[in-house]
């Protein structure tokens, strides 16, 4: 059985020397800020308690307001599971940082959220559309998208 | 040698005196004055060739339904069966489709060696049926190098297939092209060489002689060279597992792919006539050619059973087998099938010191080889399977670092 | 000796890459020393659909994303569904959904072991034999859905109906039938030479770089890694049955082969374990026609045949589903296509595309 972990447990996995003002506490995800985002996986990836070595999933999700990037990931080694999420203010220019360097099953999944919902993913090789062609305008999956206006 | 050619000699006679009686019409008084002797003697040879092309182009056509029947039956599956009883007629109906397609040529293509190809193609098919035995005393010409005269004129469907491949200016055309070139000359030189020792054991290169010289059939006395032969054929064929030139999963249809409408049916009616004529030379080299063991049945039957029985042995091989690597296919020509064809001709030609008396030899002695020569086969086999497994190559994979 | 290189636009319309996918490969001879994969043929925009649906209508889209297994798509969206609203369905029910999803996973490796074998240059009468096995199980689907490839055969809260009484003898039959069937295609394709030839040691990955990739499924099991989510987080019945986890060693395109084989034998141990299992009982729970979950988020996954397939779903309390992100194993598994297929032949990068089994409706969605 995977276990998922909540907040508490994840923070007590990032260890005391990390700067905890920039993360909010919730039931059972992490809330990070985006330049925290480096940090965590790196920490997450690599220490030994923690060792999630498979990124399940990366989402973005529109909540009008801001944007949202959620990681689950999982660890093979300790059988469980966290969810990690990054919330983006505005409507353009979004950025948030990759994390290809740490998984590289990040590559296609941050492609499709650039394609779909506009997120920038700083620090991947290869950013650029993977399903529409790179002359299309808009991001379909934005909730303010329409195709043809009627 | 004209007195040989009964078929020839028959219809000759019949336009020549107007006599059905066959023999003495050489002194017989013509029914045609004498300066226009020559004309029974061109329409008896126009007509047997006539006879002989459509006969062999009918049977290619109804090659490919048979292969399309019974690769439907392998795959457990029906197979075409709607035009005409049991879907006979779909040579027919394919042959109106693809005579009424647009002639397409890609922009790309160079016009006249574009054209040229399938016609070279087809050429070297037909003219094969030229010097084959198909029956006793049936035959369009003796030649005395028929063998290598056959061996020589398929040869040339390479140079088609080049020109097909460069010509149409596709990457895929091109890469199935070189393919062809590499592969085809490669399986030349074990199949010339796997020919060498019926020449020896029979002193000619007359397919008429080869097939009067077995007394038992040369697949018996020669089993190391009817593998190599079958093998290097079905390569030079491009049929599975050598059929990395068309490689349908890989270059979707290799050297014709940019080739629509009558072009492309002549590329399929060369390839699959071809497959006809390497079964009909394989049952003159090694299957003993028109003779039987039952000779109520005339000799052309004979030589028919055994060609279509090959044909099936090669569609059998086509529906079973998957396809080897380009540099696996290359390497089992040189260093599996070059060797073994080297090793053969060293035994038959020891063996041809050692029984032969003037060149010929009793049924016993032919007997006495085949049994030297079946051992020999199998332990060259065993042997030589082994090295390719450990020499670099066969079983071992290579991945270039870039 | 040094060629020029030539760039060779691989698909989209092409008989092997199994769709609409279309592979820029730049090759030295015949070497392939580069290659740029371009997705987005098939792109439907399912995601952005699901946002316009209701719960349950969305299961209809769930079937063409995968189209070779919809019974898997269908479970892991129903899934993270009844996770989302914290329901749990009746016992049949979730026993008819693992008979059916094992069903679909034994189509689609046949589908898969057939293809790969294709394109190894069988011409296709392995392919014939495949599907002469699978026509059996859409026969068994039609019993029970009525439809053969597109099924929405699950629903939020259970199934669509109960079994019609002549689907057990059907599926008795059949599961004999399979036993003997895989036995033959073993005989025919796991000895072959010219099989072993070709595709030991091809395109091999480690277990390190399958997981740092998000690898998932019968490629990650070929790597050695026993990593199956049916028993590493068991959904449904599958901790009241046995199963093994069949792995493989090298990672390698023989190896994807052996465990797709392997997988289907243990799938048809799952499912005579259910029919022994199984009693009668409601196969649906009471909810509404239209389904209000409360806002929240869930994910669910499952096993599907490609992989680990997940259905990311976030309700704000209306009767459609606000995001309905969805995880492609698909997609995610051709990670590593360049350390796969860039320095091998393009004869082996035919026989890689096969034995990754990827699926193009549910790559480009």
């Amino acid at each position: 059985m995977i276990r998922q972990l909540n907040s508490n447990e994840i923070i007590k996995l990032l260890g005391k020397d990390f700067d905890s003002q920039s993360i909010d506490e919730s039931k059972n995800e992490l809330y990070v800020s985006a330049d925290q985002l480096t940090n965590v996986c790196s920490i997450l990836k690599n220490t030994k308690q923690a060792s999630f070595d498979l990124l399940t999933c990366i989402s973005g999700v529109d909540y009008v307001e801001y944007f949202q990037v959620v990681y689950h990931l999982t660890s093979t080694i300790h059988k469980h599971s966290c969810v990690l999420k990054v919330n983006l203010f505005g409507r353009s220019d979004l950025v948030c940082p990759s994390v290809y360097k740490f998984w590289q099953g990040a590559d296609f999944q941050e492609r499709e959220i650039w394609d779909l919902l506009g997120i920038y993913f700083e620090g991947h090789p290869n950013m650029k559309r993977i399903f529409l062609w790179d002359g299309f305008e808009g991001h379909p999956l934005r909730r303010d998208y329409l195709e043809s206006p009627r | 040698m004209l007195s040989e050619n009964l078929w020839f000699h028959n219809i000759y006679c019949f336009l020549y005196t107007g006599d059905t009686a066959i023999s003495g019409c050489s002194n017989a008084t013509g029914l045609l004055p004498e300066s226009l002797n020559w004309m029974p003697y061109y329409i008896a040879g126009f007509s047997m060739v006539l006879v002989l092309i459509n006969i062999f182009m009918a049977f290619g056509a109804l090659y490919t339904y048979a292969e399309r029947r019974l690769i439907g039956r392998f795959q457990s599956r029906v197979g075409p069966n709607r035009a005409g009883p049991f879907g006979i007629l779909q040579p027919v109906a394919d042959g109106i489709k693809l005579l009424t397609k647009e002639s397409m040529i890609p922009d790309q293509a160079d016009k006249p060696v574009y054209n040229l190809a399938p016609i070279i193609m087809l050429i070297p098919v037909i003219l094969v049926v030229a010097v084959l035995p198909v029956g006793e005393g049936t035959f369009m010409t003796d030649l005395n190098i028929a063998l290598l005269f056959a061996i020589s004129i398929t040869a040339l469907t390479t140079i088609a297939i080049f020109m097909a491949g460069f010509s149409t200016g596709n990457r895929f055309a091109m890469l199935g092209a070189m393919r062809a070139v590499a592969q085809l000359i490669s399986y030349e030189v074990p199949v010339v060489l796997s020919t060498v020792g019926i020449i020896l054991l029979t002193g000619s290169l007359s397919l008429v002689d080869v097939v009067e010289a077995q007394a038992i059939p040369f697949i018996l006395v020669q089993p190391l060279a009817f593998l190599i032969f079958i093998i290097g054929g079905s390569a030079e064929m491009n049929r599975t597992p050598f059929d990395t030139v068309e490689a349908e999963s890989e270059l979707i249809a290799g050297y014709h792919i940019e080739y629509g409408g009558m072009k492309f049916a002549m590329f399929q009616l060369a390839e699959y006539a071809s497959v006809l004529i390497n079964s009909a030379v394989i049952t003159t080299l090694f299957l003993s050619g028109w003779e039987g063991p039952f000779s109520f049945i005339p000799s052309p039957i004979w030589f028919l059973l055994k060609m279509f029985f090959m044909a099936f042995c090669f569609i059998w091989i086509r529906a079973t087998l998957p396809r080897l690597r380009m540099d696996q296919v290359m390497s089992f020509a040189w260093k599996f099938l070059l060797p073994l064809s080297l090793i053969n001709i060293f035994v038959t030609a020891i063996e041809v010191l050692i029984f032969g008396v003037n060149g010929t030899f009793t049924q016993g002695d032919l007997w006495i080889i085949s049994g030297i020569n079946i051992i020999v086969s199998i332990i060259g086999i065993v042997i030589f399977s082994k090295i390719l497994e450990i020499d670099s190559g066969f079983n071992t994979q290579f991945k270039v670092t870039v | 000796m040094n060629s020029e290189l030539m760039t060779v636009n691989f698909g989209p319309q092409h008989p092997s890459t199994h769709g609409v996918f279309r592979l820029r490969i730049t090759l030295d001879g015949e070497t392939v020393v580069g290659l740029e994969p371009v997705f987005g043929y098939l792109h439907r925009g399912s995601e952005k659909l699901a946002e316009e649906r209701t719960f349950t209508q969305v299961i209809t889209l769930t079937d063409r994303m995968d189209y070779t297994s919809a019974m898997t798509n269908n479970q892991a969206y129903v899934l993270s569904c009844e996770k989302l609203m914290e329901v749990t369905p009746p016992v049949r029910a979730q026993y008819l959904r693992v008979i059916s999803a094992e069903l679909s996973r034994i189509a689609s490796h046949l589908i898969g072991t057939g293809f790969l074998i294709n394109d190894l240059g069988a011409f296709i009468t392995p392919l014939m034999y495949c599907f002469r096995e699978r026509e059996r199980i859409l026969e068994l689907f039609e019993m029970l859905c009525g439809a053969r490839i597109t099924l929405t055969y699950m629903r939020v809260g259970g199934v669509f109906q109960d079994t019609p009484a002549e689907f057990w003898p059907a599926l008795d039959s059949f599961l004999t039938d399979m036993e003997f069937h895989l036995d033959e295609y073993e005989s025919l394709l796991t000895g072959n030479e010219i099989l072993l030839s070709r595709t030991v040691g091809v395109s091999s990955i480690t277990t390190d770089q399958a997981l740092n990739a998000s690898i998932t499924g019968p490629i990650l099991r070929a790597t050695g890694f026993d990593w199956d989510l049916r028993t590493v987080d068991p959904y449904e019945v599958y901790n009241r049955v046995n199963f093994e986890v069949p792995t493989g060693e090298n990672g390698d395109n023989y190896d994807r082969y052996l465990v797709r084989i392997k997988e289907m034998r243990q799938s048809l141990s799952i499912i005579k374990q259910c029919v022994e299992q199984i009693e009668p009982g409601k196969v649906r729970l009471d909810l509404p026609f239209l389904i209000r979950p409360d806002s929240g988020e869930a994910y669910g996954r499952v096993e599907s045949p490609k992989g680990e397939l997940g259905f990311y779903l976030i309700s704000d309390g209306s009767i459609s589903p606000y995001r309905c992100k969805v995880r492609p194993p698909s997609l995610i598994n051709l990670t590593l296509l360049n350390e796969m297929i860039v320095g091998w032949k393009v004869a082996d990068m035919i026989v890689t595309l096969g034995s990754l089994d990827f699926n193009m409706g549910e790559v480009d969605r």
